[in-house]
């Protein structure tokens, strides 16, 4: 210790006080200041690319997602569209098949009615025109009659021989 | 390798002078060792001993600056590295021991204390043999000179701050490091995420970045530094330690929190006696924790070189086919394993400054 205090020097002490001091001021204005800060910056623009690569990614994926899911309703919708259609298929055809049907029925009892009231109305003529006949014959018959009693009652009976056959 | 090589062929003059001479072998690298962990006067890359017995250096000098009532500069080598006297303004000065004493014209050194019949007062360097209890007593100026080491601190800011600030002018163009960037970036980026985040938060951080920065390049290129072949050890130097240790201890104290001093003074959670025997305690841990701080960058990078320069040492020992290869071997292994104390020691100085910084400014949490 006391060999320590004996070479102490106190020049040397001085000197590397002053110099290093001076180097220090000199260092830190003119070299860390600088380089720490463009290390820092350089950090923070990597820091910025990788969280943007991050996002970008992520964004990516939202990106196909979406697109997925885009895909997946508009596959939903055709097949419900599709779905729909056929049913409006079925339930037109159905239907028009109901309305045929409905339709010919109706024409078929028109049909009918009109036979039927078509029968009645040929019915009904032929009974006036036999009523007619009939007057007719009852005239001549008559007329016969009145003038010769015999031929009148043949007459009579012929007639009535006939209506017969009818 | 060039640092051990170097250091070799430094050596091996003294080695042959110590063959012919009356020096004992193993005081010659004891002191080889202790002169080359001091600061020095001059620049000095190696010294070595002509066939006449001169001592020849290989360097340049630096200015010795001295306050002794006035300001007083000179080239060292009017010092002539302890061999000769220095006149300035009429006051006469020598080297001791790398320590400049005011002296008369002849340069005579007094000594106070004990001395043994080996001491050499005569000749102030190189073969001195002064017992430790020996102080010269002559007045010691105060000696601002611009040393080796202060030298060495200057070039070291020099580069750094060249370094840092290429790195830093590269990113006004380009958002990614380039060059000496490449390796400096990383290493930036680990004081930050490993040392200053974790220590002392992450909100709090900025303000020390700086510091723990310059600090940790500093310690570590000058570590690196000390062990090239230009052998400047700087971080051996207590006082150095020493500056750098007051610079965390004065941002610890002033960052200081309320919380950190009632944590000092007044101990929450204890029974009162208790608060009154710690406060004396923790007011005591606030000096040694920058204390310790110095002593272990000290003793660490101490303790290397002369370990290091005792097994280079070895080989002058030994003498033999077998103590050159085991030394050589030992050296290399042992610089590999200084390069990571270099490492290491700025790492921990850095780390802890980081931990102290962060007990004085962190919140209440109970």
């Amino acid at each position: 210790m006391e060999k320590l205090i004996e070479q102490f020097s106190l020049g040397l002490f001085f000197w590397q006080l002053v110099l290093f001091v001076g180097l220090l001021l000199l260092l830190r204005k003119f070299a860390w200041k600088p380089i720490l800060n463009a290390v820092e910056k350089r950090e923070e623009g990597i820091q910025n690319a990788l969280d943007a690569a991050e996002a970008a990614k992520k964004e990516m994926q939202n990106v196909t997602a979406d697109s997925e899911k885009l895909l997946k309703e508009a596959r939903a919708e055709r097949d419900a569209l599709l779905k729909e259609a056929r049913e409006i298929k079925e339930s037109i055809i159905s239907e028009a098949k109901e309305q045929a049907n409905a339709e010919g029925d109706k024409i078929i009892k028109q049909a009918q009615a009109a036979i039927e009231s078509e029968k009645k109305a040929a019915v009904a003529e032929i009974k006036a025109q036999v009523a007619n006949l009939s007057l007719e014959i009852a005239e001549k018959v008559i007329k016969e009659e009145l003038s010769n009693k015999d031929k009148q009652l043949k007459l009579v009976d012929d007639m009535l021989g006939d209506i017969k056959l009818n | 390798m060039f640092f051990i090589a170097g250091i070799v062929s430094a050596q091996s003059h003294e080695a042959e002078e110590v063959k012919t001479g009356a020096h004992d072998l193993k005081t010659e690298i004891k002191e080889y060792i202790d002169h080359h962990l001091l600061d020095s006067h001059d620049f000095n890359l190696y010294s070595y001993t002509t066939d006449e017995g001169e001592h020849k250096y290989v360097g340049f000098p630096l200015p010795v600056i001295l306050w002794d009532n006035g300001l007083k500069v000179f080239s060292s080598s009017k010092l002539k590295h302890g061999e000769g006297v220095a006149e300035v303004d009429g006051n006469y000065y020598t080297l001791y021991h790398n320590k400049i004493y005011k002296t008369d014209a002849e340069g005579t050194i007094e000594f106070e204390g004990h001395l043994n019949e080996e001491t050499h007062v005569e000749d102030a360097f190189g073969e001195n043999l002064v017992v430790e209890d020996a102080h010269p007593s002559n007045v010691k100026p105060l000696d601002f000179s611009i040393t080796k080491n202060v030298v060495f601190i200057a070039l070291v800011g020099l580069l750094m701050f060249l370094m840092f600030r290429s790195v830093a002018s590269n990113y006004k163009k380009s958002n990614l490091p380039k060059g000496v960037g490449r390796v400096l970036e990383p290493l930036v980026v680990f004081v930050r995420d490993e040392i200053a985040v974790p220590n002392i938060g992450e909100h709090k951080y900025k303000k020390y970045m700086s510091y723990l920065l310059t600090v940790f390049f500093f310690v570590w290129i000058i570590n690196l530094l000390g062990l090239t072949p230009l052998g400047v050890n700087v971080t051996n130097n207590i006082a150095v330690t020493f500056a750098l240790a007051l610079i965390t201890y004065f941002i610890t104290t002033f960052s200081g929190n309320k919380n950190y001093w009632k944590h000092i003074f007044w101990m929450p959670g204890v029974p009162v006696p208790m608060k009154i025997i710690l406060a004396p305690i923790e007011l005591l841990g606030t000096f040694i924790k920058p204390f310790s701080l110095m002593i272990r960058l000290y003793a660490n990078i101490t303790a290397g070189h002369v370990v290091l320069m005792s097994i280079i040492g070895l080989m002058f020992i030994f003498k033999n086919w077998i103590g050159s290869p085991l030394s050589f071997a030992l050296a290399f292994a042992l610089s590999l394993l200084e390069l990571l104390v270099a490492a290491l020691q700025a790492y921990i100085f850095t780390m802890l400054s980081a931990l102290y910084f962060g007990m004085a400014v962190e919140e209440d949490h109970h």
